[in-house]
């Protein structure tokens, strides 16, 4: 088994080092060529981000844009584009990991080559993930880790080389796993849960640890911290798809945590040049309206900013089905909103001897 | 009872009581306004000799007094007509005597300047002063003093030495108490501009330093002489007029009008004298003082004279001005400048012409802060003092809208302008600026408008050579950068050539140069 994981770790590994190198022949075949080095990828303008109802994601439509190296404007940033390939390859080689903050600092080591801010780095890489059709965790280049995973879930490291091979079961950490780059690229090895509950936030990610809900509910526990990070949502497809463990979200009961279990479900606009990233089949479990009125959880006002958002949450093509649709219409018609805490005013474990059970019955 | 007693003072009593208004205000104007003068009589002396100016000039510190004035000794020497020996001794030591008195443009206008110099050194040295001077002939050598108060020479030596070599010129030097430290930046200011206005003049002076100042000639071409002329019936006053009535040889008026001016021929004279009411057979000597008042206010009324003859104007001309601007400023061929000499105009009867040139590009931005530069000449002389007061600055900086020729506020740029007439309008009796005559003001305004078109090319041609040499050196920058990381990327060992690529992109550069050294060419 562990051969198995290392060998399809190392075919992944060569896959990307192999289109890098490509990339680094075309255009050095277009400059022998005489021609002003270019290359073709899908548009990331919105026009351009269509909702693929069948995949149930956001994905680029088939408009495509020339980067290239022809004018004054485009060739700096043509050459940052190389320059960032290479410094990907770089990565991949040398098996080393690296941030989206580090990549920034690197380009300003360079003459002529650093990027005027982040956002313009990760714009470059964003565009190297387009043109490769690989996501920047292949090349290695990971953002701040963020989000936390607890439960009864075995996995073998294949990153950082000193820790390749070497298992891990992750109830040995109270407090949870980080999601970072050397749990994202484990594999995954066995587990005994048969459901995994994803938490927006931290605090309640620790109630739940600390009343046992991954025992008495035999459940792989994730907390997101707020928008999951990639990884996270990486990590939740992989539970989802590779391990057929289904999928329950927790959020607060307000447009942004709606939002966060969207995000899980479906992914984002600026996500939709990459796939393995949403789980169709994940489950939004509450905070719903129904629940606010069901459990006359304490409330608060809808700001209008809340009102706004929720307004295009109910217009957006994610939205369609009749759940949101419904639980859009409540909180609009309630004006209220509530959040995971709201159940502490029932008692501090409420939410964990009553509240999430009957949830889970209810499916 | 009080006495009041009337007495006469003579002119050099009335100079030596006003001298301020010569320019002698204080110790260190002082030191200016000597050089000055005895350099543009220097300068006038060769020019009417036709030969190109060799003025040699030294100031020596004799003995310091308190206060920073000390005195000096003064030493000019030029290589012009030199003066009979007879002359010489009214020529430098009587107030009003000269030869300036004719309707010509030259750079005094007293004819005093020398004079006044060496009385404020007599006065405030009481040492004399010594004129050496040769037509050709012998040379004569005189130690003078101004007797004040008749205004008339007082001789103390006489030399006459042999003259073997046929030197010709005249050497001035004499004493003065002044402030040359106060003064000097001023005054090598002048001398520069001196030299930019006269390219053809060879220039030396020694300061109380020892220190030497060369301002090498850049021409033997000089501007033709200009031709005395008669007075412009425009340009005529009540007594003026009244002196020529008074010693005319004419019998009658329409003789008297077309002899003693210009642009007045025998039908021309005939209108004018009807129109007037002057019958044209009246003698001169006949006019009573209303009638001359009635026939002056007449001719400035009456429209039909010929404009005034420009002959008597000695304008430095394009090709000269360009000569010495370029020597002065050390213009190269990469620095911008645009020499225009418009045609004769009028004002009050009097002819002028202006001159101007705009200099721009990089030697100037070294030389010059941010910003104009205005460099004025009044028949040329240099203006320096009171720049704000005066007509060319209101021009530069109100009747011209510079961004309209693409000139920014922080584009270094020199504005040359040159006045000649036979009358210049000057504001003060200083003569350090002009006064806002509006015919002149107007002239001068369209000169520097037609100057600047010129420069509008240039601007905005260098902004795009800016431009496009800006976007060589980025694809000169980046290119071997995509060569470089391709290669490493490719895991290639030869680099690319991205040379067909460099050129690719730089084909259109000469060109634009190519159009550049055009532009001074450009007519405006």
């Amino acid at each position: 088994m562990t051969d198995s994981v290392i060998d399809e770790t190392e075919r992944r590994r060569e896959a990307t080092e192999t289109s890098l190198k490509q990339l680094g022949s075309l255009i050095y075949e277009q400059i022998q060529n005489r021609e002003f080095p270019w290359i073709m990828m899908q548009s990331r303008s919105s026009d351009n981000i269509n909702y693929d109802d069948e995949l149930r994601q956001f994905i680029l439509g088939d408009r495509t844009v020339r980067r290239h190296s022809r004018n004054v404007r485009n060739i700096r940033p043509f050459t940052q584009f190389i320059w960032t390939a290479w410094f990907a390859r770089e990565l991949v080689r040398l098996r080393k990991t690296s941030t989206l903050r580090e990549v920034y600092y690197s380009a300003r080591g360079q003459r002529d080559i650093e990027f005027t801010g982040q956002t313009e780095s990760d714009y470059t890489i964003t565009d190297l993930e387009v043109a490769l059709n690989t996501p920047r965790e292949s090349f290695n280049i990971y953002p701040k880790d963020r989000g936390a995973i607890f439960g009864d879930l075995n996995i073998e490291y294949t990153f950082p080389p000193a820790y390749e091979g070497r298992m891990k079961n992750l109830t040995d950490n109270p407090d949870g796993a980080p999601i970072g780059r050397s749990l994202t690229s484990s594999k995954l090895v066995g587990t005994t849960a048969d459901k995994v509950i994803v938490i927006e936030k931290d605090a309640m990610f620790s109630r739940f640890v600390e009343e046992k809900v991954h025992e008495k509910h035999n459940a792989i526990l994730i907390q997101t911290e707020g928008i999951p990070s990639r990884s996270a949502r990486m990590v939740i497809q992989r539970l989802n798809k590779d391990m057929g463990l289904p999928i329950y979200i927790l959020t607060d009961g307000d447009p942004w945590g709606l939002h966060i279990a969207m995000v899980i479900i479906s992914g984002s606009a600026v996500a939709a040049h990459l796939r393995g990233l949403t789980t169709p089949d994940a489950k939004w479990i509450g905070v719903w309206g129904t629940d606010v009125l069901k459990y006359k959880l304490p409330t608060e006002n809808l700001t209008e900013n809340d009102l706004k958002r929720l307004n295009e949450l109910k217009k957006d093509p994610r939205y369609v089905d009749d759940l949101w649709q419904r639980e859009i219409d409540i909180f609009l018609k309630m004006g209220r909103k509530a959040e995971l805490e709201a159940f502490s005013a029932l008692g501090l474990t409420y939410i964990v001897d009553e509240y999430l059970p009957e949830k889970l019955e209810s499916l | 009872m009080t006495e009041i007693v009337y007495q006469s003072i003579s002119p050099s009593d009335f100079f030596y009581r006003n001298r301020e208004i010569a320019g002698f205000s204080n110790p260190s104007r002082a030191v200016y306004a000597a050089v000055r003068e005895l350099l543009e009589n220097s300068l006038d002396a060769c020019e009417r000799q036709r030969v190109p100016p060799d003025i040699f000039l030294r100031l020596t510190e004799v003995s310091a007094s308190e206060g920073g004035t000390s005195i000096y000794i003064m030493r000019i020497e030029d290589n012009g007509t030199g003066l009979p020996s007879d002359q010489i001794p009214s020529a430098f030591c009587r107030v009003f005597y000269g030869s300036k008195y004719t309707l010509q443009q030259s750079r005094g206008t007293f004819g005093l300047g020398g004079t006044i110099t060496i009385l404020y050194g007599q006065i405030t040295t009481h040492q004399p002063v010594t004129v050496t001077s040769s037509t050709g002939g012998d040379i004569h050598e005189f130690t003078m003093m101004i007797d004040i108060e008749r205004n008339e020479p007082m001789i103390l030596k006489h030399k006459v030495l042999g003259n073997k070599k046929g030197w010709r010129g005249t050497v001035v030097q004499l004493q003065m108490e002044g402030d040359y430290s106060r003064i000097k930046s001023r005054l090598l200011d002048y001398l520069k501009q001196t030299a930019m206005v006269s390219p053809y003049a060879d220039l030396t002076f020694v300061d109380p330093g020892g220190r030497l100042y060369r301002f090498e000639r850049g021409t033997d071409m000089m501007p033709p002489l200009p031709q005395p002329v008669k007075p412009h019936p425009h340009g005529i006053d009540v007594e003026n007029f009244r002196r020529l009535v008074s010693v005319t040889k004419a019998r009658s008026m329409k003789e008297f009008m077309t002899g003693h001016f210009q642009g007045v021929g025998s039908k021309t004279a005939d209108k004018f004298l009807k129109l007037a009411g002057i019958g044209n057979r009246t003698r001169p000597s006949s006019m009573k003082p209303e009638d001359i008042v009635t026939l002056v206010r007449a001719a400035r009324e009456f429209k039909d004279f010929k404009r005034p003859d420009a002959s008597c104007l000695s304008p430095i001309g394009e090709e000269l001005l360009e000569k010495g601007i370029r020597k002065e400023l050390g213009l190269t061929e990469n620095d911008f400048l645009k020499v225009v000499s418009r045609k004769p105009s009028t004002y009050l009867g009097f002819p002028f012409i202006v001159e101007t040139a705009l200099a721009t590009g990089p030697t100037i931005r070294k030389q010059y802060k941010a910003g104009t530069t205005i460099i004025r000449f009044a028949n040329r002389i240099p203006l320096l003092f009171d720049e704000s007061s005066g007509v060319i600055w209101k021009v530069v900086n109100r009747n011209i809208h510079w961004d309209t020729y693409n000139v920014s506020s922080d584009t270094p740029m020199v504005v040359v302008v040159h006045v000649c007439s036979t009358k210049i309008p000057y504001k003060t009796v200083g003569k350090e600026y002009m006064a806002d005559q509006p015919e002149v003001e107007k002239e001068i305004t369209n000169v520097i408008r037609t100057a600047a078109r010129s420069l509008r090319l240039f601007i905005s041609r260098s902004i795009r050579i800016e431009r496009e040499r800006r976007r060589l050196d980025i694809f000169a920058k980046y290119l071997p950068k995509i060569a470089e990381f391709s290669t490493k990327l490719s895991d290639k060992e030869i680099l690319p050539d991205i040379e067909p690529l460099l050129i690719a992109v730089g084909r259109p550069l000469p060109e634009v140069e190519q159009k550049i050294k055009e532009v001074p060419t450009i007519d405006g």
